[in-house]
């Protein structure tokens, strides 16, 4: 050990050894290749599970159904049936327990996504009925003549 | 003493030993490679299907993901957004997809940025129409590769997620996605992207987006299921993927793609 050339040697060992040791404390247990191999598959496998356990918020017409099953057979038998009912309600997340009571989307801008007329031949929004909103009724909102649940019954 | 002889031998052993890469001394475990194609049929293979001719640029995807998602709703980023393509009659063409179409489009103006706008008359339209985008979960994702710490992954059903917990924010998935899907989160400070909802397709749920479109234009399936109905589509009719030349393997197909959409 006379030579000059092992002092430093010695010293990048355990600079390599010191970095092993961390890395072996510091990354999870669960990390390694995947089954997509190395260059697309190397993750912490508990990630996945991670994923999988977020929140769902929008639950879907057939949720609501059963309790509002009044606003649910009326709405089904209109054009406005394609509408989901979180749509316009807000996500129902755990409703009834929580939240109580959902806030619903009333607003002329809320219509307007389908019902402002843009005359573009080779897409289907031109075939929506629209209305101008600057000339129809500004300043109201729709659903104080329009039913959303039947559009099509007379106004109110 | 070096003799010229020792030292060309040396020299050249050196060179050698230097070439050969560490994965030449892996002993190959036939466990392992069985391990890979079994995985590789895994039952399920997530693919996405956009009908442009049934999108009507509502925005209620937007609005659906950014809520389902969390992403925080006035920052204007987003996982999935629609884009306007509007092409006038004297040939230019006109793209603008307003806070990602969060609100919808409900204006004939179209945005082109800093404060300003362009009208087209009705008169001088030739196509315009809606082209919805989300991430592409490539079969070989290019922001997975670029990963330095292994935060971003692509599961066994297709899908690519980030893992905020081990990203550190380096950027360079964000860079190297030519689809432009990813974004940092304002919130977690990570890298963000569309999954197309894993924590609903893996509840036998669709993603919100899917469920929030009144007009059927997205859908989801599994493309190893040839009983699926969006299977069917995309074997049996003419669909298009974005950027074919970049050799990602894109798996959002379109029906009704234009050229001007890039």
């Amino acid at each position: 050990m006379k030579n000059h050339v092992y002092k430093p040697l010695l010293v990048v060992l355990g600079v390599v050894v010191l970095i092993l040791a961390i890395r072996m404390v510091y990354v999870p247990k669960d990390f390694g290749v995947g089954d997509r191999g190395y260059m697309y598959g190397w993750h912490r496998h508990a990630n996945e599970e991670d994923w999988k356990n977020f929140k769902v918020k929008y639950q879907g017409r057939e949720y609501c159904k059963d309790c509002h099953s009044d606003k649910y057979s009326k709405i089904m038998s209109t054009p406005h049936k394609i509408i989901q009912c979180e749509n316009c309600h807000g996500p129902a997340i755990d409703h009834p327990a929580d939240p109580p009571k959902l806030v619903i989307d009333k607003s002329r801008a809320h219509c307007l996504r389908c019902h402002f007329p843009l005359p573009y031949p080779s897409s289907n929004r031109s075939k929506i009925k629209g209305i101008d909103p600057q000339k129809h009724n500004p300043d109201m909102e729709c659903s104080a003549c329009h039913n959303p649940h039947n559009p099509m019954e007379g106004l109110r | 003493m070096i003799t010229r002889r020792n030292f060309l031998k040396n020299t050249v052993l050196g060179l050698t030993g230097m070439a050969l890469p560490f994965a030449a001394f892996e002993i190959i475990d036939p466990k392992k490679l069985m391990a890979q194609e079994a995985a590789d049929k895994s039952a399920v293979r997530w693919v996405f299907l956009v009908d442009t001719y049934k999108c009507v640029g509502c925005g209620l995807c937007v609005k659906a993901c950014k809520t389902e998602n969390e992403i925080p709703y006035d920052a204007n980023v987003t996982r999935t957004w629609v884009e306007r393509y509007v092409l006038t009659k004297q040939g230019k063409l006109l793209a603008d997809t307003p806070k990602g179409a969060r609100d919808g489009f409900t204006t004939t103006k179209i945005d082109l940025g800093q404060g300003n706008f362009q009208d087209i008359k009705k008169e001088d339209i030739e196509k315009a129409f809606f082209v919805p985008k989300l991430c592409n979960q490539c079969e070989n994702p290019p922001c997975v590769q670029v990963c330095p710490v292994g935060a971003t992954y692509q599961t066994p059903d297709g899908v690519v997620l980030v893992d905020r917990t081990w990203c550190i924010g380096c950027g360079y998935c964000i860079m190297g996605c030519p689809y432009g899907v990813r974004f940092f989160h304002p919130v977690y400070q990570t890298a963000e992207k569309c999954n197309f909802c894993y924590h609903r397709i893996t509840k036998g749920m669709k993603p919100a987006c899917v469920d929030a479109c009144p007009f059927g234009a997205r859908r989801i399936g599994n493309i190893k299921d040839p009983h699926d109905p969006v299977t069917k589509i995309i074997m049996t009719q003419r669909v298009g993927i974005l950027k074919e030349e970049y050799g990602t393997k894109p798996q959002v197909f379109y029906i009704g793609l234009s050229k001007e959409v890039k």
